[in-house]
């Protein structure tokens, strides 16, 4: 993958969102991966969540948002309980969502979803999904 | 000591099982809880954009509802609900601002909310009561049967919440030694189950619930105990479509901890539950039965 980084991309506006949001400072990832190593919906990821980091570092937001990492986490915290640096990456995937969602581009609708698919799923996972993956 | 019960949606739709279970638990040990007369959703999941307090009010407003019954401490049984009440708790605990922000939003409210409640979930409540005292209770020994204890996150991450260490939780392991079954160290306890996205990525949910099914047959497990009924519906009833996805994969029963308890402890059937659970449990205790 090239990359080319010039200075205004660095730290630019949607990046200060998504720290402000996450109460982050995304330039303290120092690239060790623990987070990627534990995570356990790595599989389903385009990009592991150590790339997310350091792509932020780098200032290539939209290249993230191309990407499926931050909707397929679901915030199971393993990331932000074993990062050495105390960085809450379970909370900047979310901010990263909610810059998304924000911007009305969800990744689920109720409509989507078939009626032989609802039958006998739980309340808990209906609200969740929609909290976490809609605005 | 006023305890009050947090119910939460799902344990009065599909976990009947784990609140009939829990609550004979509770009343055999000694704890007669009283179900919140009012409450609410409590949103399922923390809000964790720090700009974000709209999804703060449903937690918030249950914890309202607690202080004005009186209550010092709310209980809950899903550890979504503990995870989601518990955080916001701490976040007013700790930062006043929101919390008056908070309580002038619910101005309509004659209760103010002042951090003053705290917020326990069932494992710890069982644990403080005393090991010795529980196994005093046990009339049926579950010997021959051994159980795969799996937490999930909510309980457990992040660590100012966690009810146990967070890599090497013990307390379910602790509690369930009780009956005489034996207690597997099980490496996937603490792992996710897929959560949510057992609504639109089902297959995210259904390679764990492979993996972790998987596991507990290998290391011998008679059932998997949980607490979670969001981690139940991915590992239990999922199971059926992990079934035709996975040609060799083989089913397990999945319980709550509270109906091994129930039944270990010699309760009426009926509040066992097993009734509404997905996969029949029955076959394994029928020689204790």
């Amino acid at each position: 993958m090239e990359l080319k980084i010039k200075d205004k991309d660095i730290r630019n506006e949607i990046v200060k969102k998504i720290e402000e949001l996450s109460n982050t400072n995304v330039f303290r990832c120092y690239q060790c991966g623990k987070c990627s190593a534990g995570c356990p919906s790595s599989p389903f990821m385009d990009i592991l969540p150590n790339q997310v980091m350091m792509l932020l570092q780098e200032g290539k937001i939209e290249y993230i948002l191309g990407k499926n990492t931050h909707w397929i986490c679901a915030s199971c915290f393993t990331c932000s309980a074993r990062c050495p640096k105390d960085i809450d990456i379970a909370a900047v995937m979310e901010a990263i969502r909610v810059v998304e969602t924000r911007n009305k581009k969800d990744y689920i609708s109720i409509y989507e979803i078939k009626e032989e698919e609802r039958k006998g799923v739980p309340p808990i996972a209906f609200v969740s999904a929609m909290r976490k993956l809609s605005s | 000591m006023r305890i009050g019960y947090y119910p939460g949606c799902t344990l009065k739709s599909d976990a009947q099982n784990f609140e009939i279970s829990a609550l004979a638990v509770l009343k055999e040990i000694g704890y007669d809880v009283k179900e919140l007369s009012r409450w609410n959703c409590c949103g399922t999941v923390y809000s964790l954009a720090s700009d974000d307090l709209m999804h703060q009010l449903a937690p918030f407003r249950n914890l309202i509802r607690a202080k004005e019954e009186g209550y010092d401490k709310i209980l809950t049984l899903c550890s979504m609900c503990y995870n989601t009440i518990k955080r916001a708790n701490l976040l007013v605990q700790k930062d006043k601002e929101k919390l008056d922000k908070l309580n002038n939003f619910m101005y309509e409210e004659n209760t103010k909310y002042d951090g003053s409640v705290d917020v326990i979930h069932i494992l710890n409540l069982i644990k403080d009561t005393g090991i010795k005292k529980i196994k005093e209770k046990v009339k049926k020994s579950l010997r021959g049967l051994s159980f795969a204890p799996y937490y999930g996150c909510l309980l457990l991450r992040p660590k100012e919440i966690a009810i146990d260490d967070m890599e090497l939780p013990e307390i379910m392991e602790e509690i369930i030694s009780v009956t005489g079954a034996d207690v597997i160290d099980f490496p996937f306890k603490t792992e996710c189950c897929g959560s949510y996205h057992t609504i639109k990525d089902k297959d995210v949910v259904l390679d764990k619930t492979y993996s972790i099914v998987n596991l507990a047959h290998e290391l011998g497990a008679s059932a998997i105990l949980l607490s979670c009924p969001l981690c139940d519906f991915n590992l239990e009833a999922r199971q059926n479509d992990c079934a035709k996805k996975y040609l060799d994969f083989k089913k397990i029963p999945v319980l709550y901890f509270t109906q091994v308890l129930a039944l270990a402890f010699g309760l009426p059937e009926e509040t066992w539950g097993f009734k509404y659970n997905k996969q029949d449990p029955l076959p394994i205790f029928k020689e204790i039965i």
